[in-house]
């Protein structure tokens, strides 16, 4: 089976050949056992062997690597560390599977115009380890960040707790080197702050591998501000919590993180570790102030006035940087905490306008019923992105199935209320199907277009995305 | 026929008989670029507010909105585009901006206009008009079809609507001036930048670095005593000089150029005409036509120069791309505007 309905022209065993000419052996994996830590991403429901796994240690090689596909017509789906949430690096089976774990060198750090360059294997935390000498850090920060590669963060557009103040990765990367499918170096962006012509660099960022295979990535590095302080508090009831953030908002504030729990996520993260939440509240919203001295005073009068406004049952400001941590290891810990409570959980990544929280919340409770399955809300409240869990147990059968159906519906609710079907997990093969509900089939065939423009033969990362006009008949005809 | 109809029945019937158009919002920006050609189509008529929704800091137009209405509409709410891109005596469009990608001397701290913008609609050369991206801050469905158009200079298609981030007013600035050398100009606000206070500007211009702080009075007063030099009585005029590139320094260049580089590269050719933006990671030069040497210069310093006046007719005003980038631009062109009928030759010669 060819998902991708190219013609592959070399077998696993030719090619592996071929790449071992010029990939360390050790490096170009066939064997059955050893492939199968690729078989999957974070997202391991969907498992596929893949033909061949290769790790290159160069950009040249994976030059090398492209060329060579390109040539043969084999698929290739990059991978970084395999962290993803929506099947993106799901290997092919009939293709290889390009993992940029080796690439792992931070190249340089220039701390004088806060500017880090690094190749795609190294870790989001390790950037700023390595920049935290100098005072400095990068600001997205994915839950996954101890894990994920910024090869990653960028095929992905990867946000995290900070990205309401400090953007996502596509406002925190200057320049990219990119290999594109026929083995060609393209450098997209500059070390400057504007580049000529159409923005390449936007439009590689956030393509989950499709449009090219990133070598080397130079990000900004943004100083560390030298106090932040998280106010928690809580509410009898989730509008008026969810009214508290857009009034804090309009009011002027632009909070370094905006968190909001739900009851079942306070419950379960407080019997996880303690974290001194409220238990009987409804929701809970934990605001982090960042800044100098008097930025941080100002933020925490003005947003505990808001707070107060809001009926906030309590409001507890962090007198100190353990207790900080801690306020925060609650909403942290919330999806292993929410593991604890059920066999399994799908975790949903819809967005929403701040101003539609409630009225989603209420939808998604009455599913919540009408489904049988529990869900625990967590959200990044500031910038509206939900991830409500879905808790089922896949050893019973049909309950997978019911909790898929379940989500889709939930996404459906963020694009009626003017939202979209993912704010940072990405399509990858999870939501093609949703893609139907965020886009017309005119905006589907344009989108398909540029694919077909940098990849005409679908060799990068088939099958993910973006549905072929085919898959889209046949959504729509189901 | 509705405004955005008409634009698309010019479209189709510019296909078929393979005309070019020449995409016009308030003529603001015909300075920048390449000479432009072909039927015009007049954006003017597709303006005005779609949604505003202050709460959220969203705000989606219609692309013919001049810069300086929205500002005025956001001012209302004390909100602002924090990008602050110029407004060209109220001329200069939210889509003609976008297509620009213009920022204001904020920009390395605030974002670009690039960077707040959330969704747009567009006209394809296939006359469809198509929605990508959204009005929430995060989406990541799709290919971030609204970021391509930022710099495309309206060669991939017809922006007709704009959602873009929008962000609180800040409550005061402050200049802090001091008199210094370019070198030494440009070491000092590369090192100001590394500590966390509330810059939102730093400059240096005819002998004097100019740094400007944003946010509540009391935050920039107490930042403002960690900066050496002199405050700055009125600093408004110096700013928005800046930012529509008014002061004399830019009215009286014949020749004009912008680097966009790495901000901590040395200062070179220092008996050259320089002012210095953006930390240093924008430079203007004024006086020079030396081409090539300015290409090479500024790909060294890990960026490009753009010849922003003074190029000859037929000349390329944007940086030198190798071969595979060229190849890809080409193929995107081809992707969203088959008929080529866009705004060619306005980006490059050879698109």
């Amino acid at each position: 089976m060819n998902p991708a309905g190219t013609s592959n022209s070399a077998n696993p065993a030719s090619l592996a050949e071929l790449l071992r000419e010029f990939v360390d052996e050790h490096y170009v994996v066939s064997g059955a056992e050893s492939k199968r830590p690729f078989e999957c991403d974070g997202l391991s429901v969907y498992k596929q062997m893949p033909g061949l796994v290769v790790l290159p240690s160069s950009t040249e090689e994976v030059r090398q690597v492209m060329r060579l596909c390109y040539e043969h017509k084999v698929p290739v789906v990059a991978r970084g560390a395999g962290t993803g949430l929506s099947g993106g690096a799901l290997p092919n089976p009939d293709g290889v599977l390009l993992s940029l774990a080796r690439l792992s060198k931070i190249l340089e750090i220039d701390p004088s115009a806060g500017l880090a360059r690094v190749q795609p294997g190294v870790t989001n935390l390790a950037i700023s380890e390595a920049s935290a000498p100098h005072g400095l850090f990068y600001a997205p920060d994915p839950s996954s960040q101890i894990a994920c590669s910024i090869g990653g963060n960028v095929a992905e557009n990867a946000g995290g707790v900070h990205c309401l103040k400090y953007g996502l990765t596509v406002h925190n990367v200057l320049q990219l080197t990119v290999v594109t499918v026929d083995g060609e170096i393209v450098t997209v962006g500059c070390e400057g702050m504007v580049s000529a012509g159409p923005d390449l660099l936007a439009l590689m960022i956030g393509s989950e591998g499709m449009l090219g295979v990133v070598t080397e990535v130079t990000v900004r590095l943004l100083p560390e501000p030298p106090l932040c302080r998280v106010i928690l508090a809580s509410f009898d009831e989730l509008e008026h919590a969810g009214d508290a953030v857009s009034a804090v908002i309009a009011d002027g504030i632009i909070p370094a993180g905006f968190e909001m729990m739900d009851s079942h996520a306070i419950r379960a993260a407080e019997d996880y570790v303690g974290a001194g939440y409220d238990t009987d509240a409804a929701a809970l919203l934990l605001c982090e102030l960042d800044g100098t001295d008097e930025e941080v005073r100002y933020g925490i009068e003005h947003v505990t006035a808001v707070f107060r406004r809001h009926s906030a049952r309590s409001i507890r400001v962090s007198q100190n940087e353990a207790e900080r941590l801690l306020f925060w290891k609650g909403r942290k810990s919330a999806f292993p905490a929410v593991g604890r409570i059920s066999p399994d959980y799908y975790c949903m990544d819809g967005t929403i306008p701040r101003r539609m929280l409630s009225r989603v919340l209420k939808d998604i409770a009455r599913l919540s019923r009408e489904y049988g399955l529990r869900v625990a809300n967590v959200f990044h409240a500031g910038d509206g992105n939900m991830h409500p869990l879905i808790l089922f147990d896949e050893s019973k059968s049909g309950e997978l199935q019911k909790a898929e159906a379940f989500g889709a519906e939930i996404l459906r609710l963020c694009v009626a209320a003017g939202g979209c079907i993912t704010g940072e997990h990405g399509v990858g093969v999870e939501k093609l199907e949703q893609m139907l509900d965020q886009f017309s089939d005119a905006e589907l065939a344009q989108l398909n277009a540029i694919k077909d423009a940098l990849d005409p033969d679908a060799l990068l990362n088939p099958g993910k995305g973006v549905p072929t006009l085919k898959r889209c008949q046949e959504y729509r005809s189901a | 026929m509705s405004v955005v109809a008409e634009l698309q029945e010019q479209v189709r019937d510019a296909r078929t008989k393979k005309r070019a158009l020449c995409i016009v919002g308030g003529n603001s920006k015909k300075h920048l670029g390449r000479e432009a050609r072909g039927d015009r189509v007049d954006m003017s008529a597709c303006s005005g507010v779609v949604d505003y929704q202050p709460s959220e800091l969203v705000v989606t137009v219609r692309a013919g909105t001049t810069i300086s209405d929205l500002q005025r509409l956001l001012a209302g709410e004390n909100q602002v585009l924090a990008s602050e891109p110029p407004e060209f005596d109220g001329k200069a469009t939210v889509g003609g901006t976008l297509a620009c990608n213009l920022s204001g001397p904020s920009r390395p701290w605030q974002g670009s206009i690039r960077d707040h913008v959330l969704g747009v609609r567009i006209i394809n050369g296939k006359a469809e008009h198509l929605r990508f991206g959204g009005e929430v801050m995060k989406n990541v469905a799709g290919y971030d079809v609204s970021r391509l158009m930022a710099g495309a200079m309206g060669t991939l298609g017809i922006l007709t609507e704009v959602t873009l981030k929008v962000a609180p007013k800040p409550e005061a600035t402050v200049t802090v001036r001091r008199p210094l050398d370019a070198s030494d100009g440009l070491r000092v606000m590369n090192e100001l930048c590394r500590t966390p206070l509330p810059v939102s500007g730093a400059c240096w211009h005819e002998g004097n670095m100019y740094v400007r702080l944003a946010g509540p009075a009391s935050v920039i007063a107490a930042a403002a005593e960690k900066i050496d030099g002199s405050l700055l009585s009125d600093d408004r005029g110096f700013w928005s000089g800046l930012r529509e590139t008014d002061l004399p320094f830019f009215a009286d260049a014949e020749d004009l150029w912008c680097i966009s580089l790495r901000s901590t590269h040395d200062h070179f050719m220092p008996d050259a005409n320089w002012l210095i933006d953006w930390r240093g990671a924008r430079r203007w030069l004024a006086g020079y036509s030396d081409h090539d040497a300015l290409e090479r210069f500024a790909r060294d310093a890990g960026g490009e120069a753009w010849h922003m006046r003074g190029a000859q007719k037929g000349d390329e005003v944007f940086p030198v791309r190798s071969e595979a980038y060229r190849r890809m631009l080409l193929r995107l062109k081809q992707a969203l505007d088959p008929g080529g009928v866009f705004n060619p030759g306005r980006l490059y010669s050879w698109m």
